[in-house]
């Protein structure tokens, strides 16, 4: 008995330090490996699509089957990433999740609640570069990669081209100078003095007015370069403050107030931009999906984003963010999720399919220039905005978009005129946002 | 040999003088009382099984989870105050949270128990078609608080919504209602009495109850009607007051769902219930505690610091139901008094 205790102990210690060796980034050896092809395995999916949506996701699930037959899907819809979280923690999560809030990937991957991939890219000589810098930035956290990229979103510039040419515009903004000017042009106002018809709304909040897709028109950083918050010292944000201020200040925040409460709801038929009410609009590529299909006789083009004054030169860019899809911890057919996820991430065919159904850009270069892309008309210009070197994303953190809420929050103080000092205010928001991160570590 | 042995021996005829003897009826009265003992604990195993797994063990875990830092994925780490520290000096939105709670419990429980009262004296007074009056006030309990949350932002649009339609007809400008941070909590408020048919119901019960003899006998002697609610109405449902009192506080305390979907369809972004950026939609003043304990728990994966506002959260509201109770029992407005 005496001897065996000391040879369990042993074994123990060297069976622990084998497993420290393994899982870690890059490390191949305890890779999940394909599925035989004899070998019939069934995976779950679960994405946060539903109706027509989920049935294009379904399609290109089915592509993966054809290829691979032994791997039965079974897709389930309608699962947000409060469900994919709390199935983690309960130890039930599905073989592959799709998730459409990437902020929260920095929780994912620091946490292992989505798994390393990066074993995975290295064995399978998975080529990243094929994918756009600020694709890959939103999909991985220091270092980490525990999610691949599913599709984009970007950011343009709406404008009804009707009410362009009753004003007399001949062209869409590209500086913020020049959208304040045409919007002034566009504004009409009923005879109590209320807006009728708003040039452009500036108010944060309000549709896709957000801060993330605002501040890269403004150069605005949200990290220096040690990753430390920013907002105070990068110059970009009390240009970014300033030029909303004015703008609201053009309108009167009341009256603005006033009109964005009657507004109809961002996704909805009676979007105040598919009725007519707003004649520009910041929004993303999904939108002329709806405008397609709850407006189709609204008259309008889309142009990229304007940028702040003396930052022409970065015209053409926009904030970039989407779809990621994982491995989630505690998944019982690890070796087929990979498969499934690298067809769906890497392969043009699936990609292209997923984009033309989704009217969302597509995550690799190869399927940006595939011909069988239909991304023409107004949906055209997103796809160069996409492919712009000036394109960035939202830097991911540990805590999700707690940052983002710090900010915003920030941002509705100073358009109600609750902030007297926007330096000392954006200097606050840098400390709460590193108070924040720091409950974390 | 003890001569309290030597009784006990003398009292039980056929036992054998001694010791083992002596102790014998004491072994079995022991095992009698032992037996019953177990007993009563497998009567009350059900209740104490519900106790212990219900109650006792997530208040002890959530104790606990206080102290650490905990992402419900990993296992927790040990920091000592830390999430306490956080929550009292670097959290600026907690104290938010804590000021609309409080002023959601206070309005809540006023509003709802004078209106419930004020209700069922009405309904009692009410000779015909008094049960679908009841029925008419108790509805609105019944309808889910996502239905009823849409369905007051739509009447309370400042654009388009009846009420200020309503109010239009009388040359009145309408508020904002729900999209002004000074108004947006009267008006979950109005949310929330619209539906306390319930606390109606109880109190009409409890009205019902009172000894018909009792008004009768001091209306002979000449009281009035303000003087008999005062002092038979009142002191008769008493505790049936205090239930609604703090049931009340207890809605207050816990008010989520309508502040929840009313901040983001108002703020128009009815697709992305939940998402931070709509959280207390607008200028955070709809965001509860108990919104900001979700989101830093479930979202933000804090869940140590989550723990940490629960454990304050209940302390804070024992305490206050305890001033309570001993302020209604001095008053005598409990059954024990």
């Amino acid at each position: 008995m005496k001897r065996i205790i000391p040879a369990i102990a042993v074994t123990a210690l060297a069976a622990l330090a084998l497993s420290a060796c393994s899982g870690s980034n890059g490390a191949t050896s305890s890779l999940s490996p394909a599925p035989g092809d004899d070998e019939k395995v069934t995976i779950t999916v679960w994405s946060g699509f539903a109706d027509k949506e989920l049935a294009v996701v379904d399609e290109a699930l089915a592509g993966f089957h054809k290829l691979h037959p032994n791997i039965t899907i079974k897709s389930e819809g309608s699962q947000d990433d409060d469900k994919i979280a709390q199935a983690v923690r309960g130890g039930t999560a599905p073989d592959v999740a799709i998730s459409s809030n990437a902020n929260a990937l920095g929780q994912y991957c620091k946490t292992g609640a989505f798994q390393d991939l990066g074993g995975y890219i290295k064995r399978d000589d998975v080529n990243l570069s094929n994918i756009p810098q600020a694709v890959r930035d939103y999909t991985e956290y220091k270092g980490v990669r525990c999610s691949m990229p599913l599709l984009a979103d970007d950011y343009g510039l709406y404008y009804n081209k009707a009410l362009f040419e009753k004003a007399g515009i001949t062209a869409p903004p590209k500086t913020m100078s020049e959208l304040q000017a045409d919007a002034e042009k566009l504004t009409e106002l009923n005879p109590d003095g209320s807006i009728k018809v708003a040039g452009f709304v500036p108010t944060i909040g309000f549709y896709n007015n957000r801060l993330d897709v605002w501040a890269p028109q403004f150069g605005a950083q949200w990290q220096n370069g040690k990753g430390e918050s920013s907002l105070a010292t990068s110059k970009g944000w009390t240009d970014l403050f300033t030029w909303q201020k004015k703008m609201t200040d053009f309108y009167g925040q009341d009256k603005l107030t006033a009109f964005t409460s009657a507004a109809g709801q961002k996704y909805s038929a009676d979007n105040a931009f598919q009725t007519g009410q707003i004649a520009m609009m910041f929004d993303g590529e999904f939108r002329t999906g709806f405008v397609d299909e709850q407006a189709p006789n609204i008259s309008y083009a889309t142009a990229p984003l304007p940028v702040a004054d003396g930052r022409e030169s970065s015209y053409g860019g926009s904030d970039v963010g989407g779809n990621i899809i994982g491995i989630p911890k505690g998944a019982k057919h690890v070796g087929a999720a990979w498969e499934l996820i690298k067809y769906l991430s890497t392969d043009t065919k699936p990609l292209v399919q997923l984009a033309n159904g989704l009217k969302n850009v597509p995550t690799t270069l190869d399927a940006l220039k595939s011909p069988d892309l239909k991304f023409t008309g107004t949906l055209a210009p997103f796809l160069d905005i996409f492919s712009n070197k000036n394109s960035s994303s939202l830097p991911t953190t540990s805590n999700g978009a707690a940052f983002l809420k710090t900010a915003t929050d920030f941002a509705v103080k100073w358009q109600t005129g609750g902030v007297s000092d926007l330096k000392a205010g954006l200097k606050d928001v840098d400390t709460q946002i590193t108070n924040d991160a720091a409950l974390q570590q | 040999m003890s001569v309290q042995n030597l009784s006990t021996a003398a009292s039980l005829p056929g036992t054998p003088p001694g010791g083992s003897a002596a102790r014998a009826p004491r072994r079995g009265a022991g095992r009698a009382a032992r037996r019953n003992r177990w007993t009563v604990l497998a009567f009350m195993s059900p209740w104490i099984v519900g106790f212990g797994v219900f109650i006792a063990y997530p208040l002890l875990a959530t104790v606990f989870y206080s102290f650490t830092s905990y992402d419900l994925i990993n296992d927790p780490v040990f920091v000592g105050l830390r999430n306490y520290v956080f929550m009292f000096t670097q959290d600026p939105l907690v104290w938010v949270a804590i000021r609309n709670t409080a002023f959601l419990v206070v309005a809540i429980t006023v509003g709802r128990v004078v209106y419930g009262l004020l209700a069922a004296l009405v309904l009692t007074k009410i000779k015909r078609g008094s049960g679908v009056f009841r029925t008419l006030f108790y509805l609105p309990a019944l309808a889910p608080p996502v239905a009823a949350a849409l369905a007051f932002v739509f009447l309370f649009n400042p654009g388009t919504g009846p009420v200020n339609q309503f109010l239009a007809l009388f040359g009145v400008k309408g508020p904002l209602w729900f999209n002004d941070p000074a108004l947006a909590k009267p008006t979950l408020t109005i949310l929330a009495l619209w539906a306390s048919g319930e606390i109606m119901v109880v109190l009409l019960a409890s009205l019902l109850d009172v000894p018909a003899e009792y008004h009768e006998a001091a209306a002979l002697d000449g009281a009035g009607a303000m003087r008999r609610f005062w002092h038979i109405t009142l002191p008769s449902i008493s505790p049936v007051l205090l239930f609604a009192v703090i049931n009340s506080i207890i809605v207050g305390l816990q008010y989520f769902t309508e502040a929840v979907v009313a901040g983001a369809v108002a703020s128009g972004s009815s697709d992305a219930v939940g998402n931070i950026a709509s959280l207390g939609y607008p200028d955070n003043s709809t965001l509860t505690f108990p919104m900001w304990l979700y989101e830093q728990g479930f979202h933000s994966f804090n869940m140590g610091y989550a723990s940490t506002m629960a454990i304050v959260l209940f302390v804070v509201s024992a305490v206050f139901t305890i001033i309570l109770v001993r302020q209604l029992r001095a008053t005598g407005a409990t059954e024990e008094e």
